[in-house]
């Protein structure tokens, strides 16, 4: 029982600690003005990746399903929360309580999107689940681009047709313009909110699965008949799930919208090859394993920065990477190889 | 009044009656068999008693309730629990961890206490853990708690499976096969588990089985299932001396 | 006579989805899995007919067999190397690897053929036909897209039910392990599903450059999404339910296009299939099947 209260210890540290000795190593080298302007450009990226990844592996390692439309969450919470932001701007309110209140909003609504895009969860499995939330992703982004969000005296004007038709009057200001997005996003987001969202999005998925809800949802990813032969309510606890973990990819859509001036809804943002790259961070950092998806994402996003010879052939990776893992870590064939070379590396101290 | 009483059970499949006028009825802390040859139906009755299958026609009194149309989990939760014949545990989780799993309906502490982590998180895990491990006990698997089920040996893997089903505190356990696949030696021990679990938890047990060395010795009345349906049932000795029972096991 | 012609042309284009959506169909119910890579097969597909018709200087019957051989080739390839090893897999991890060759074959396009569009000439030299005094014009590519289309499922239907190749196809779409033991070749089975399904991915591919004439790497993602949008529609696994589901999305988003927001069509082409699942999860042909316990 030592021995677990060790490991316990190992575990904290692991999960938080090198996160705090990173971001102290990198304020040290930020003060010394020794990171390139690239890299400063990148902090704030690192993060949003790191929660994004974290949160994908909530539903992919510890419920079993794939999520293809993590991605649309993130846009939701950008849109929801940089819209609160504009709507907030230039009110009486300190800057640090807008963006609290912007955040909380981000993940609300893209927890509430999760919730409603989930509830096919409790009827379908699978394949069928990967398919809605590519779909859902497609829909949110093509909602965005049409639509058109103004404010003036009167109040607040929506339309999906054309801006012409939101006749704003004297004074009113656009929050969303169409495919043009939202322009003037104030700029909160920093290193250092960035990784303190990144550690508060980890304890809090490290602490529900270590919960007893975390622990009935790994029941159900296992075997789902023999977990509702013990009375786990299977489909409302994968639901759970998958509400919370898009809660926290909005999160990261929070951290996104309030680094950039403008926002726009692109294929290359919020589209499906972004929902595919955050998968790779989790196929790579190994399914289920939360510090193996921080490191994926950090790696894969400043080699190809770091390499930029590499980066023409970056989706090309991502694309083989997919596969071989899979092979590796799924095929009976290799599976029995590699048990069969460790078993070869290690017979003697088996032996002894 | 009986614990299970069922009467006039029936499913079909496609026009086929797997299960046709099926009835039982169950005393409290009584070890009760239920045979037949392969494809008479009988994982096809256990599936219908916990909720898989809704039957066709028939009631199902549970403690003189009737459960039919009641969901896998309602059914649990009033009181019935069941093994599998092909196992199915929770391979990735440790031993420890599918049998706390069990407890999930005990609403030990809420959601938000355990992601806050507050006291009564602990509190109650250390609880859990520690009835975890004496139930693990009872089946000589405390020194694996920390194992993956998955890994463990095939017999093993059959107690933990009885293990968790116990953790949900039943009234009635319905074990499907418990002995296949077991060697003579792995069979008597189970026999001796089976009769500690009904003495020490007051447990009712019906059991599905092959091995009529099993059968014969722990079971106190048994039904005999033929093509869906009741064949003969009665005190143990008897129905396996039954002409009709051996023809319906030997053929014509 | 608007309606008419948009009516046709969401027909045609369904015709497209349908013969994709076959591919889809034959795959899911053999393998039991999500070729998702399939939409790429038929960007694969319009690639090489175009070489072959724009730089190798082949006919169109050449150029249309070239790519179908291509295509075939690499479908058997991809289900030999990425799919096979994972059979007995978990459906997660062939799903992933399946979401890894679409997205290799994608990025492979882009480094060999680069992001910009090629201009894809129309294999169809058929004259479009004029009706009701010119106000109704049906193209020469809408006609052969329906026709093909209507083909396709035909012959597919014969060859299931009245080959000996096709019984086996069901036999092990049924029960792998009970048809190896009939002496169903099983993985020569599955190996000829991916080809047929390639071949009509090519086909496909062609119709529809041949209607939409730019060829870009990801000109297969967002059919192939639809297509299998409308296998799921139509009840996954089953081939008239292909073909139904095929037509009506077609219908469906040119009509939307038409009468609601060209914006708004793929959104609402999306919601369709959610609200389809919610309500009829196994889809309109569908069977529903049940987990053994």
């Amino acid at each position: 029982m030592k021995n677990v209260q060790k490991n316990k210890i190992k575990d904290i540290f692991l999960n938080y600690g090198v996160i705090l000795i990173l971001y102290f190593v990198v304020q040290l080298f930020l003060k010394s003005g020794s990171v390139s302007s690239l890299m400063k450009g990148l902090l704030v990226p690192l993060c949003i990746y790191s929660i994004l990844a974290i949160s994908l592996n909530l539903v992919v390692g510890i419920s079993g399903e794939l999520s293809l439309g993590h991605a649309g969450f993130m846009c939701v919470g950008a849109f929801f929360s940089a819209s609160c932001s504009m709507l907030l701007k230039g009110s009486s309110l300190p800057p640090m309580l807008i963006f609290f209140i912007a955040l909380c909003i981000g993940a609300i609504s893209a927890g509430f999107f999760g919730f409603l895009i989930g509830i096919p969860v409790l009827r379908l499995k699978g394949d069928y689940l990967a398919i809605v939330t590519l779909a859902f992703g497609e829909i949110i982004k093509n909602i965005i681009n049409a639509l058109y969000f103004g404010v003036d005296k009167n109040g607040w004007h929506f339309s999906l047709k054309d801006g012409t038709a939101v006749a704003l009057g004297e004074g009113g200001k656009w929050i969303i313009k169409g495919a043009q997005g939202i322009t003037g996003t104030p700029k909160y987001s920093n290193f250092t909110v960035g990784i303190i969202l990144l550690l508060l999005s980890m304890l809090f998925i490290q602490h529900f699965i270590h919960s007893r809800t975390g622990r009935a949802v790994m029941a159900i990813r296992d075997n789902r008949i023999a977990a509702e032969s013990i009375a786990l309510p299977a489909s409302k606890l994968k639901l759970l799930c998958f509400t919370i973990s898009a809660a926290i990819a909005g999160i990261a859509g929070v951290l996104y919208a309030h680094n950039l001036s403008s926002l726009q809804a692109l294929p290359k943002n919020f589209g499906y090859n972004q929902s595919i790259m955050i998968l790779v961070f989790v196929v790579l950092g190994g399914i289920g394993n939360m510090r193996g998806s921080i490191l994926a994402a950090v790696v894969l996003t400043l080699l190809p920065e770091l390499l930029r010879s590499l980066n023409d052939y970056r989706m090309l990776i991502y694309a083989v990477v997919l596969i071989v893992m899979m092979l590796f870590t799924s095929a009976p064939g290799f599976i029995a190889f590699r048990e069969n070379i460790l078993h070869r590396l290690f017979r003697k101290e088996v032996n002894a | 009044m009986s614990l299970l009483e069922v009467n006039a059970l029936g499913i079909s499949f496609g026009g086929l009656k797997a299960v046709d006028q099926f009835h039982i009825s169950i005393e409290k802390k009584e070890l009760y068999g239920l045979i037949g040859p392969n494809g008479a139906g009988k994982t096809t009755v256990f599936n219908l008693l916990t909720g898989v299958y809704q039957p066709n026609t028939g009631e199902i009194l549970l403690n003189g309730e009737n459960i039919v149309g009641s969901s896998c989990i309602e059914i649990n939760k009033k009181g019935i629990a069941r093994t599998f014949q092909n196992i199915r545990l929770f391979d990735k989780l440790t031993v420890l961890d599918n049998v706390k799993a069990g407890f999930f309906q005990e609403n030990s502490y809420s959601f938000i206490e355990g992601i806050f982590r507050l006291p009564r998180y602990f509190q109650k895990e250390k609880e859990m853990s520690d009835r975890a491990l004496d139930l693990l006990s009872v089946f000589h698997l405390e020194e694996h708690a920390l194992d993956l089920a998955g890994n463990l040996p095939y017999g093993k893997q059959r107690k933990l499976e009885i293990a968790r089903a116990l953790a949900t505190n039943p009234s009635l356990l319905l074990l499907d096969e418990p002995a296949a696949g077991m060697n003579p030696n792995e069979t008597e021990e189970l026999m001796d588990t089976i009769r500690l679990v009904r003495d020490r938890f007051d447990m009712t047990i019906l059991l599905i089985e092959h091995d009529m060395k099993l059968v014969s010795g722990i079971c106190d009345r048994l039904t005999v299932l033929n093509f869906g349906q009741v064949l003969t049932e009665g005190k143990t000795q008897e129905v396996l001396h039954d002409e009709k029972v051996i023809k319906a096991y030997l053929g014509e | 006579m608007s309606f008419i012609s948009y009516l046709l042309n969401g027909i045609s284009l369904g015709s497209v989805y349908a013969i994709i959506a076959l591919g889809y169909t034959m795959v899911y119910g053999i393998a039991k899995m999500l070729n998702f890579a399939h939409g790429d097969i038929l960007m694969v597909g319009g690639y090489a007919a175009f070489l072959a018709f724009n730089q190798m200087g082949l006919g169109i019957p050449l150029s249309i067999l070239f790519s179908m051989a291509i295509c075939t080739a690499l479908g058997v390839l991809v289900e030999r190397v990425a799919y096979k090893p994972l059979r007995s897999a978990n459906s997660l991890a062939v799903l992933i690897t399946a979401i890894g060759v679409s997205y290799l074959l994608q990025n492979l396009a882009l480094l060999l053929f680069g992001a910009n569009p090629k201009s894809f000439q129309s294999f169809v030299k058929l004259p479009a036909l004029k009706l009701a005094g010119g106000q109704l014009v049906i193209s020469g590519e809408t006609m052969v897209t329906i026709l093909v289309g209507i083909l396709v499922a035909v012959v597919l239907l014969l060859f299931i039910h009245k080959t000996r190749a096709g019984q086996a196809m069901l036999a092990v779409s049924e029960d792998k392990g009970a048809a190896t033991l009939m002496g169903v070749n099983v993985n020569g089975t599955i190996a000829l599903t991916f080809a047929i399904g390639s071949a009509l991915a090519s086909v496909a591919g062609i119709l529809l450059c041949s209607a939409y004439p730019t060829l870009t790497p990801t000109t297969g993602a967002m059919p192939g999404i639809k297509a299998f949008v409308a296998a799921v529609l139509g009840g996954i696994g089953s081939i008239p339910g292909a073909f139904i589901g095929g037509i009506l999305l077609g219908v469906l988003e040119n009509l939307s296009k038409a009468y609601i927001s060209s914006k708004l069509s793929d959104a609402i082409v999306f919601s369709v299939l959610i609200i389809v699942l919610l309500i009829k999860p196994s889809g309109i042909l569908g069977k529903k099947i049940m987990e053994k316990v």
